[in-house]
Order: structure tokens, then C-alpha cells, then sequence
């Protein structure tokens, strides 16, 4: 089971701020629970149609998208910072 | 010394300076977002993504700590909703040695930038658009990779 937050307008995208999930065994990296969560319902699908345009961070340090979720708890999927 | 803070009162920037002052160092160095009302920005909104946010801050200050001779290191970013002209973080870093202080800050707000997880989300009346990031604060935030 994974822990699963979304942040910015891919929270909005979506619907909510958090939820778990169990992904199926095929999907191993932060990329392919992407492309998994992009055919989960409408709004996911607008969220995750650009892998591009999103960021990732397991267990709340920054990932590139191709590294494997491994034993990760908790994933977060989020545009490009923008703070300070 | 290091403080980091995350939150949704204003920042007191006379209070922050008094405290990096306490360290008795000879100089202070500071920088302070401000809200711009550029394009008719009424409110500025800022969301982040709790827990992360506070250890990436203290990560950087621990990281200008050991690469300049520091006395005392702050950063306070604030979220919520803001208005035109508040501030939205402050940075100050005091040492004994001005280049020491002024690197050190240039060096954080470089790296906050692209290195904590903050949202900014600006409201024009009604309307709201997520900022986008800038390629600019990419390249501000890689220069410190190479020295």
C-alpha cells in the first residue's frame, strides 16, 4: 500500500490532496505509477497526461520519475516547485 | 545557529535581524521576498507540502553552514494567502566575514527556490493561475554546483 499526495493543480486535478493506493506488481517506478494513475478516471487523466510537466518526491526527497519505487511508503506528485 | 520556519504569520523582519544580531557577529546579510503585484495580482497564495518543506530549509542552512563560516543562519517562508507588498520568505545569515554572510544568503534563496516544496498561486480578483517555474532559477540554483 502506498501513500500517495498530490500537491498544486495536480491536487485540484485529481480531486483530493492524499489517498492510498495499491498499485498493480507492473508498476515499479515513479513513471510507471504515473502512466498507471493518467487511466484511473477523468481527472487523473488530465493530471498525469505530462510526465513532463511533473516532479516526484519519495518519502520526501526529490526523485527523478525513472527511479524505482522500491520500498518507498510514501510518494508525492507535484508540478515544478515555485516557492521563495 | 539555525532557525527555519514554516508558516502563516507575517514575518517580523526587525525580530528575525535582532535574534541573527544575538550571535554577536560582525555583519548580517538578509533577503526578502516580497509579493509583487505585478499583472494586476491581488493575492498571492502559497501552498507547500508539510514536513518536506521544514527539512529541506534546515538541509540548505546545515549545507551554507559547512561551506562558509557562519555564526547563525535563518529562513522563514511563510504559506497561505498574502497580500501585495508582505513578505513571502526572509533569509539572513550572520558572520564575522561580510563575503561569508552575503554568499551564504545568495547561496539559500538560490537554492530554496528550486530545492523546497513550495506552490505559489497568484489570485487576480477572482481568478487564479499556478505560477510556472522559471528556467531562470534553475541556472541561479546550479551556479553554486560548480564553485
Amino acid at each position: 500500500m502506498l501513500t500517495i499526495l498530490y500537491f498544486a493543480w495536480v491536487r485540484e486535478a485529481v480531486g483530493k490532496a492524499q489517498e492510498e493506493i495499491a498499485p498493480p506488481p507492473s508498476v515499479t517506478t515513479v513513471a510507471e505509477l504515473v502512466g498507471w494513475l493518467a487511466t484511473q478516471g477523468e481527472g487523473y487523466a488530465e493530471a498525469f497526461a505530462d510526465p513532463g510537466r511533473l516532479r516526484a518526491a519519495l518519502d520526501q526527497e526529490f526523485v527523478s520519475l525513472d527511479v524505482p519505487l522500491g520500498s518507498a511508503r510514501e510518494v508525492a506528485l507535484f508540478p515544478p516547485v515555485t516557492g521563495g | 545557529m539555525i532557525r527555519v520556519s514554516v508558516q502563516e504569520a507575517p514575518l517580523d523582519i526587525a525580530a528575525e535581524h535582532r535574534a541573527l544580531a544575538q550571535s554577536g557577529v560582525g555583519g548580517i546579510a538578509s533577503f526578502t521576498g516580497l509579493v509583487r503585484g505585478d499583472d494586476g495580482v491581488t493575492t498571492l497564495e502559497l501552498e507547500q507540502y508539510p514536513g518536506m518543506t521544514g527539512r529541506m530549509l534546515t538541509r540548505l542552512a546545515e549545507q551554507a553552514a559547512e561551506r562558509w563560516s557562519l555564526a547563525a543562519a535563518t529562513i522563514v517562508h511563510r504559506v497561505g494567502p498574502m497580500a501585495v507588498g508582505d513578505g513571502i520568505v526572509f533569509v539572513g545569515t550572520a558572520s564575522a566575514h561580510r563575503a561569508d554572510a552575503l554568499e551564504a544568503c545568495a547561496y539559500l534563496i538560490d537554492r530554496l527556490k528550486t530545492d523546497a516544496p513550495f506552490w505559489k498561486r497568484e489570485w487576480q480578483g477572482g481568478e487564479s493561475r499556478w505560477v510556472e517555474a522559471r528556467a531562470c532559477d534553475d541556472s541561479a540554483a546550479e551556479r553554486w554546483d560548480t564553485k
